[in-house]
C-alpha cells in the first residue's frame, strides 16, 4: 500500500488534463469562469510541483537520507512492462518552473489575449499537461508522446491571434516538427530493437551489455534521437525556425514557448545521462563532443542573431538560442560543478526571458499607439532625431512619466539578467559555470577557453543589443502620454523579475539544490534502483 | 520478405524527403505523409519480421518464441494516431494560407521568376 502522497506525482499531469477538458464544455463566451478555472489550475499546480520539490530535496541535516528519485506506476504494471513517472530533483526543479511561466503568462493573457481566438484555456492547459508529462516520464515512447501533446497544443496556441504572418509560420512550424517528431521515432525504434527495452531505467542496464556488433546500431538510434532533442532545443544549424516561429506568436504564449526549448535541452540531458553515463562500457561519453562544439556554434550564431535583429521580440528569440548554446555547451563538458552551475543558469535564464517577452509587447505598444514606428518597421533606426527635438521646452520641468519609469526599470532589469551583468541571477549563475569550466582538469584544451570566451562575449553582445533597444524605445520621447500600464500586465512581469531577484537574494540555498540535482543526476544505480523498487499500491482499489 | 520491406522504406522515405523540399504547401503534406507511412513500417520492422505468429498470449504459459512481439504494434499504432491528427491539422492550415494569401507557396508568396 502506498501513501496518498506518493499520488501527487501523477496529479501535474491529471489536473491540466482533467480541467482542458471540462473547460471544453463551457461555451465560448464564458471567459470569467474559464479564467477562474485556469488560473486555480495553475495555482494547484504550482503549489503540487513545490510539494514535489520539498519531497524530493529533503530537509537541513537529513538530505543525504532523502531519496533522489521516485517512481510512480501507472496502472500498478511491473517495472519494466508498464508506464512508469519518475521524479528526481532535476524533473521537480523543471515542474516549478513550468508551474510559474503558468500562471504568470495566464495572467499577463487575462488583460486581452486569452479573447483573441477560441479555446486559449484549454490549449493553455494541454500545454502546460505535455511540459509536465515530459518532465515525469520515466520511458522513451511516453516521451515522445507527451512532446507530442506539448506540440500539438503548441501549434494551436502559436496560431492562436490569427492572421497571415501567424499562420504562414505556423505551417512551418508544424512542418518541421512533424519533420522531427518522425526522426524522434526512428530513434526511439532503433533503440528498442538493439535493447528491447524503452523504459530508461531498464536501458542503463542493457546499453552497458549491448554486444559490439550492434553498438553501431545502437549509437546512430541515440544520435537521431539526440538530432529530434536538439531540433527542439535549437542547436546552431538546426535552430533557424526558433526566432522567428517564437516572434510570430502572442506575447504570452511567447513567454510560455520560453520552457518549450529547454524541454529539448532537459531530454537531452536526462538520456544523454542516463545512457551513456561511465558504466555504459563501449557507448561511455558518447556524443559529448558534439554538443560541446555544437553548443559553442549555437552561442556565436546567437551572438550575430542578438546584434542583428531588428524587432525585439526577435531579439528575445535569440537570446533564447544564446540560453539553449550555453546549456548544451556545458552539458557537453559533463562535469557536476558545470552541470550545477548550468541549472541555475536554466532557471534564471528561462524566467529572464519569459519576463522580456512579456515586457516587450507592454514597450512596444506604447511606441506604436504614440505612432513613431509601426511594429513592422525597424526597431532600430541610427539617425533618430526625437531626443534632439529643440522644441523640447526646459529641460528642468521634464518629468518622466511614471510608466516610462517603470518600464524602463524592468527594460534595464532584464537586460542586466540577460548579459549577466553583476549583481543579478544572470551573473551568478555565468559565475558558476565559468567557475566549473576554469576547474576543469582539461582546462589547457583549447575548447575550454573558447567557450569562456564565447560566454563572456555573448554577455556583451546582448548588452549592447538592448542598451540599443533600450534608448531608442524608451528615452526617445514622443507625441502624447504613454498609453496606462494595466495592473494586470505589469503584475506577472514583476512576479518573473521578483523571482530572478530571489534567486539572487537566496543564491547559496537555491545553488546547493542544483549541485546536489547535478549529483544525483550523475548517480544513475540511484535513479535505476528507485525505478525498479517502485511500491506496488497492491490493491485493486488503486490502480486505475 | 527483409529486402522487399527494407526497399518499400527505401523508396518511401526518399520520396517523401524529395517531396517535403518542394515548394507547394500540397506536396509537402503528402512528403510528410510518405515518411510517416516509412516509419511506421519501420518501427514494426524493430520488432523483427514474423509470418503467422500471433501478438497476444492467451491464459496459461505459452513459449515467447512463438508469438510475435507485441510492443512495436502498440507503437505504431500510437504513431499512426498522432501523424493523422497532425496530417489534418496540417491540411488546415495549407487551406487558412491558400486562402490568405492566395498561393500554395510554402511561404505565401511567390518568388519572381
Amino acid at each position: 500500500m502506498i501513501a496518498w502522497t506518493d499520488h501527487l506525482i501523477v496529479a501535474p499531469i491529471a489536473l491540466p488534463l482533467a480541467s482542458g477538458a471540462v473547460m471544453l464544455m463551457l461555451g465560448e463566451r464564458r471567459h470569467v469562469a474559464k479564467s477562474a478555472i485556469s488560473i486555480l489550475t495553475t495555482l494547484l499546480l504550482l503549489a503540487v510541483s513545490l510539494a514535489l520539490v520539498h519531497s524530493t530535496s529533503g530537509t537541513g541535516l537529513s538530505s543525504d537520507t532523502a531519496p533522489n528519485a521516485r517512481a510512480y506506476l501507472i496502472g500498478d504494471w511491473p517495472v519494466p512492462f508498464g508506464i512508469v513517472l519518475v521524479l528526481d530533483r532535476l524533473s521537480a526543479l523543471m515542474l516549478v518552473l513550468t508551474a510559474i511561466l503558468g500562471c504568470t503568462t495566464l495572467v499577463y493573457g487575462f488583460a486581452r489575449w486569452n479573447r483573441a481566438g477560441p479555446r486559449f484555456h484549454t490549449l493553455f492547459l494541454f500545454q502546460l499537461m505535455g511540459l509536465n508529462g515530459a518532465f515525469l516520464t520515466g520511458d522513451l515512447f511516453n516521451l515522445f508522446v507527451f512532446f507530442e501533446v506539448v506540440l500539438s497544443a503548441s501549434y494551436g496556441l502559436l496560431l492562436h491571434g490569427s492572421g497571415t504572418d501567424r499562420v504562414r509560420i505556423g505551417l512551418h512550424y508544424v512542418a518541421i516538427n512533424v519533420a522531427t517528431s518522425l526522426l524522434f521515432l526512428i530513434g526511439v525504434s532503433l533503440i528498442y530493437g538493439v535493447t528491447g527495452t524503452l523504459n530508461m531505467a531498464d536501458l542503463t542496464a542493457h546499453i552497458a551489455a549491448v554486444p559490439p556488433g550492434d553498438l553501431a546500431l545502437l549509437q546512430s538510434g541515440a544520435a537521431i534521437l539526440g538530432l529530434a532533442f536538439l531540433v527542439k532545443a535549437g542547436m546552431w544549424p538546426l535552430g533557424f525556425w526558433l526566432p522567428t516561429a517564437y516572434s510570430a506568436a502572442t506575447p504570452p504564449v511567447a513567454a510560455l514557448f520560453v520552457i518549450l526549448s529547454k524541454v529539448g535541452i532537459y531530454a537531452l540531458l536526462r538520456t544523454s545521462l542516463l545512457f551513456f553515463g561511465d558504466e555504459a562500457g563501449a557507448a561511455f561519453h558518447f556524443a559529448d563532443d558534439v554538443l560541446l562544439w555544437g553548443g559553442m556554434a549555437t552561442i556565436a550564431f546567437g551572438t550575430i542573431g542578438v546584434l542583428s535583429s531588428q524587432t525585439l521580440s526577435r531579439l528575445a528569440g535569440f537570446c533564447i538560442v544564446i540560453s539553449s548554446g550555453t546549456l548544451l555547451a556545458t552539458v557537453g563538458t559533463g562535469n557536476v560543478t558545470v552541470l550545477s552551475g548550468a541549472l541555475f543558469y536554466l532557471a534564471s535564464s528561462t524566467l529572464g526571458i519569459s519576463a522580456f517577452y512579456l515586457l516587450i509587447e507592454l514597450v512596444e505598444r506604447g511606441e506604436t499607439e504614440r505612432g513613431s514606428a509601426p511594429l513592422t518597421e525597424p526597431v532600430f533606426d541610427d539617425e533618430y532625431t526625437g531626443a534632439l527635438e529643440p522644441d523640447e521646452g526646459s529641460e528642468v520641468g521634464v518629468v518622466i512619466p511614471a510608466t516610462i519609469a517603470l518600464l524602463g526599470g524592468g527594460f534595464i532589469f532584464c537586460s542586466i539578467l540577460l548579459a549577466g551583468l553583476p549583481p543579478l541571477s544572470g551573473f551568478i549563475a555565468k559565475f558558476a559555470i565559468l567557475d566549473g569550466l576554469i576547474g576543469l582538469q582539461r582546462i589547457t584544451a583549447p575548447s575550454t577557453w573558447v567557450l569562456i570566451a564565447l560566454i563572456i562575449l555573448s554577455g556583451v553582445a546582448t548588452l549592447v543589443a538592448m542598451t540599443r533597444a533600450g534608448i531608442d524605445l524608451l528615452w526617445t520621447p514622443g507625441e502624447g502620454a504613454q498609453t496606462d500600464l494595466r495592473l494586470i500586465e505589469a503584475a506577472p512581469v514583476g512576479i518573473l523579475l521578483a523571482l530572478c531577484l530571489g534567486l539572487m537574494i537566496f543564491a547559496g540555498p537555491v545553488v546547493a539544490y542544483m549541485e546536489e540535482t547535478a549529483r544525483a543526476l550523475h548517480d544513475r544505480g540511484a535513479y535505476r534502483s528507485a525505478v525498479t523498487s517502485a511500491p506496488r499500491a497492491n490493491s485493486p482499489k488503486v490502480s486505475r | 520478405m527483409e529486402a522487399i520491406l527494407a526497399l518499400g522504406i527505401g523508396v518511401l522515405t526518399a520520396s517523401g524527403v524529395w517531396l517535403i523540399l518542394r515548394p507547394r504547401t500540397f506536396q509537402v503534406i503528402i512528403g510528410l505523409s510518405l515518411i510517416s507511412y516509412a516509419v511506421n513500417l519501420f518501427i514494426y520492422a524493430m520488432g523483427r519480421l514474423r509470418v503467422d505468429a500471433p501478438p497476444v498470449v492467451g491464459s496459461g504459459a505459452a513459449d515467447p518464441a512463438k508469438f510475435a512481439d507485441p510492443l512495436p504494434q502498440a507503437l505504431v499504432l500510437t504513431a499512426i494516431v498522432i501523424s493523422f491528427a497532425m496530417t489534418a491539422l496540417l491540411l488546415m492550415i495549407l487551406l487558412t494560407l491558400r486562402g490568405l494569401t492566395d498561393t500554395d507557396h510554402v511561404d505565401g508568396e511567390e518568388k519572381a521568376p
